[in-house]
């Protein structure tokens, strides 16, 4: 791969975003980007992730004060077209007039690019993607996964400074999204570019992202890689965002966490009542004169590889486990677990 | 929005064209026949003498009737055969349909030809009930003579109109309406009319419209009935009665936009759209 | 499938109604081409009255296809560019700007070319010239092609592919001719038709504005059914007729707008939305 463009760093210093009806899309933000990092932004609808996507893109300005920095280079005041960026969309934004060809060309036929060199740069794209066989076809005959190649290809064909991805996979089924994502990573990864990811989807994030940044109602919630997000949520928004969650309420005392299902081994001070997380992945169902906790089966749900168990009894809400165990879980049956002892996080 | 901030005085340069051939021939012109009609002897009162003139104001009730009743004629036989002809699929379908919609491009005065190709003198009415009846009918030349011309160019316009919302409608509607035991009228009278009535009120607006204005049909058929078009024509060319003519045509611009405004926050903002 | 007696009583009465439409235009024809009307087709077919229409009234069928080609030249390029603007700006201003654009439709014909007459007529060289009657053209068919447009620009999402190519690279003018106009084709077809359709037509403005030497389609029209004998003002609908026919035939086919071929339907709301 002879991506001449060299990575680059984003900074934005203090952006924030108000639109003209006066809501606020986005409180002030500060934000490092590192050349060649995979940056995701998380959080769910309206959290300001894809504004903030749009202020690196230059199709929307922060509000007076804030700044958008590409390398040394400050683009606050740069429209879009002279940022030189790829932009892939949700919904692909594909030009229905062109072929597939014509659109992969469309970024160097306006920066007036040689015909050969044209030629040689769309086919070497067309090769990248694999789709060298829809080369000629309209948009309209493209399926869902197709589009979103050819709108990949378009977008990196200009060789631009950053890759802004707005919830590319959003509009596809379940099996071509994870497909996909696995292509795009090895993408991000052979180019080693520069790229902003949006999603609201918590797998993608963690699948795709070097660094995470969880956003919550115009705010960074968290930034962290995906190992500090799951495991170490800094508030109770990301441990509920991220993944399933179990609180147990109990008081430590002396090495022991005492909780409405049983003792569990306790490593941090002695903090009095506190509230504990956990994940369910990190539960395990004992038989019951092992076990450290004890609770009731509310309902269960056979998902083929494993079941998954609601228990009540151990924490105020229900206690969420997953087992990969061939038993059936009968309503009401008393049930033990033990948790990993590393696996108990508290919040500040 | 960056991206639309910076292009505000593009767009701004992209509407110039329009907007200088509107303002100069449009708002400007309209302006003056506003002021033109209230410069002549009565002043501002042209308007006031136009309602109490007998003749003015008959003028004006029998267009607004005529067309009323044109309106209401082609919404009904337009909305069965439009509901008929979107629901059922048959040889020779597309015929009838270009059939129905070859006239929409026919101005006026050829309608008024047609008409007295049908009732006029040597009509094809006449044929025929001389034939039968040994009486000769002749009635191109009457208010039933405008009414057909005006039924022939309203049709057309309607039933596209109509049969582009029958298209839309949902057939699932009918069906549950019919799986609750509703029968056949009631369904036309508790699904179907109520789901064309956007349309049916958008049509119903543009063909009142077209036929308050409609002049060439009379014209030709150079009948003694004044619709306001041609009152408006009589006062301006062989009276040269600029003033009265001009509150004339306001008169008939403010009734027909009424009529449009009132159709338009009964129905949506799709009236003038459809034509 | 069966078809029930309701189905035959709905075909009867939309026979009935093309027969109404239909009959006169061929009673129309028939009497364009026979030799005298009275006596009927027995008196012989003949193209002799169509012929003397041609000498009489050939100026008024170019003068007829000079004014809807200029009228539509001129739609396109004034019409388009401000359908888009239209389409782009969703603030009151934008909204009274249509509502204007749109008025020649509610106002009638008639009062708007006394307005012109008023305003205009005392230029004599303009009055006179067929540049008068096109300027009433405009006025009249230029709401079509502006909502032809704004019909098609509302049927995809063009905001996003403009900044999809502004992403690329493309500057406002790029995206324009590059990206707007060409996913906008079946929209300007359709109001093109629309446009040269309804000024090969138009009357009510066109009688008012006419001089004996600047006489377009229908006004040689109406003088012919005024003062002619019947059977050459037969012929020259006939003539008028087979104008239109292939414009008709034409809007029925690529009249309606059609969708623009595009992705999956971004979800509502999806620019602001997060």
């Amino acid at each position: 791969m002879n991506q001449s463009t060299q990575s680059i760093d984003i900074r934005l210093i203090e952006c924030a975003k108000t639109f003209s009806d006066g809501t606020r899309a986005l409180e002030p933000l500060t934000l490092q980007i590192e050349a060649g990092e995979t940056v995701v932004l998380l959080g769910p609808s309206g959290c300001g992730k894809t504004t903030t996507l749009r202020i690196i893109a230059g199709l929307e300005s922060p509000d007076p004060g804030g700044q958008v920095l590409f390398g040394q280079d400050d683009v606050t005041n740069q429209p879009i077209e002279r940022r030189n960026v790829g932009m892939v969309f949700q919904s692909y934004a594909l030009f229905p007039n062109m072929s597939v060809e014509q659109n992969i060309a469309y970024g160097l036929t306006v920066r007036k690019m040689a015909n050969d060199e044209k030629a040689r740069r769309v086919a070497e794209m067309l090769d990248m993607m694999q789709i060298t066989e829809l080369a000629g076809r309209r948009i309209d005959q493209l399926s869902g996964g197709q589009r979103q190649r050819v709108a990949l290809a378009r977008a990196i064909a200009v060789r631009p400074r950053v890759l802004l991805l707005d919830e590319p996979l959003t509009a596809l089924d379940a099996l071509l999204r994870e497909r996909l994502r696995v292509e795009i990573d090895q993408l991000l990864r052979e180019l080693g570019i520069t790229a902003v990811y949006v999603t609201h989807d918590q797998n993608e994030a963690m699948a795709l992202g070097d660094r995470i940044v969880v956003m919550d109602k115009g705010m960074v919630a968290q930034t962290g890689t995906p190992q500090d997000i799951y495991y170490k949520p800094s508030n109770a928004f990301v441990a509920d965002f991220i993944g399933t969650i179990n609180r147990l309420r109990g008081t430590a005392n002396k090495g022991m966490l005492q909780t409405a299902g049983g003792k569990l081994p306790w490593s941090g001070p002695d903090a009095g009542d506190i509230e504990v997380l956990f994940r369910p992945e990190d539960a395990t169902i004992v038989a019951l004169d092992a076990a450290e906790l004890r609770g009731h089966v509310v309902a269960s749900y056979f998902l083929g590889d494993r079941t998954k168990v609601l228990l009540d009894g151990i924490g105020e809400q229900t206690v969420v486990v997953e087992t990969a165990d061939r038993r059936q879980f009968a309503k009401g049956a008393e049930i033990g677990l033990i948790i990993k002892p590393d696996a108990l996080m508290t919040l500040e | 929005m960056s991206l639309d901030r910076k292009e505000v005085p593009l767009l701004a340069v992209m509407l110039i064209p329009v907007f200088v051939v509107f303002a100069t021939f449009f708002l400007l012109p309209m302006a003056r026949l506003v002021l033109v009609a209230g410069s002549g002897e009565n002043g501002m009162s042209e308007y006031l003498t136009v309602i109490r003139t007998p003749r003015h104001f008959e003028s004006l009730i029998a267009t607004v009737l005529l067309s009323a009743v044109t309106t209401l004629a082609a919404l009904v036989i337009s909305g069965i055969s439009g509901v008929f002809l979107e629901r059922n699929r048959f040889r020779g379908r597309e015929a009838l349909i270009s059939m129905l919609t070859f006239p929409l491009a026919f101005p006026g005065v050829v309608i008024g030809f047609l008409v007295i190709m049908l009732a006029g003198r040597q009509g094809l009415a006449k044929e025929i009930s001389t034939a039968l009846t040994g009486t000769r009918l002749v009635f191109a030349y009457s208010m039933a003579g405008l009414f057909v011309g005006y039924l022939y160019f309203s049709i057309p316009r309607v039933i596209l109109t109509l049969m582009a919302a029958a298209e839309k409608l949902d057939p699932a509607l009918e069906e549950a309406a019919r799986s609750l035991g509703a029968s056949r009228w009631q369904v036309i009278r508790d699904v179907i009319v109520p789901a064309l009535k956007p349309a049916l009120i958008a049509s119903g607006a543009i063909c009142f419209a077209t036929a308050m204005g409609a002049f060439g049909t009379a014209f030709t058929l150079a009948t003694n009935i004044d619709v306001l078009p041609m009152t408006i024509y009589t006062e301006f060319t062989l009276n040269a009665n600029i003033a009265t003519a001009a509150a004339l045509s306001i008169m008939l611009g403010i009734v027909t936009w009424i009529a449009l405004y009132i159709a338009r926050s009964l129905a949506g903002s799709t009236v003038a759209a459809a034509a | 499938m069966r078809r029930s007696g309701i189905f035959y009583l709905n075909l009867g009465f939309t026979l009935l109604v093309c027969a109404f439409l239909i009959v006169p235009v061929f009673l129309s024809i028939k009497a364009g081409v026979t030799e005298n009307f009275f006596q009927g087709v027995k008196s012989g077919l003949t193209l002799r009255w169509v012929g003397e229409v041609w000498e009489l009234y050939a100026d008024t069928i170019y003068l007829s296809l000079l004014i809807s080609i200029t009228c539509l030249i001129a739609d396109l390029l004034i019409g388009v560019p401000a359908a888009y603007v239209l389409a782009k700006k969703s603030g009151r201003t934008a909204r009274i700007i249509e509502e204007t654009l749109v008025l020649p439709i509610a106002i009638p014909g008639l009062a708007i070319a006394l307005a012109l007459i008023i305003t205009y007529g005392g230029f004599r060289d303009f009055r006179t010239s067929w540049l008068f009657i096109l300027v009433g053209h405009v006025l009249y068919t230029l709401p079509f092609m502006v909502r032809s447009v704004l019909a098609v620009l509302s049927s995809f999402d063009f905001k996003t592919l403009e900044e999809g190519a502004a992403s690329l690279g493309a500057s406002f003018w790029q995206r324009f001719f590059t990206v707007i106009l060409p996913n906008c084709r079946s929209g300007i077809l359709a109001g093109s038709l629309m446009v040269v359709t309804l000024s090969v037509g138009e009357f009510n403005l066109t009688w008012m504005l006419h001089t004996p030497l600047t006489k377009t389609l229908p006004v040689g029209l109406a003088d012919s059914y005024a003062s002619m004998r019947l059977e050459v003002a037969s012929a020259y609908t006939l003539v008028f007729m087979v104008m239109i026919l292939p414009l008709l035939i034409a809007l029925q086919l690529y009249g309606q707008p059609r969708e623009v071929g595009h992705g999956k339907p971004a979800t509502p709301g999806s620019r602001a939305s997060s």
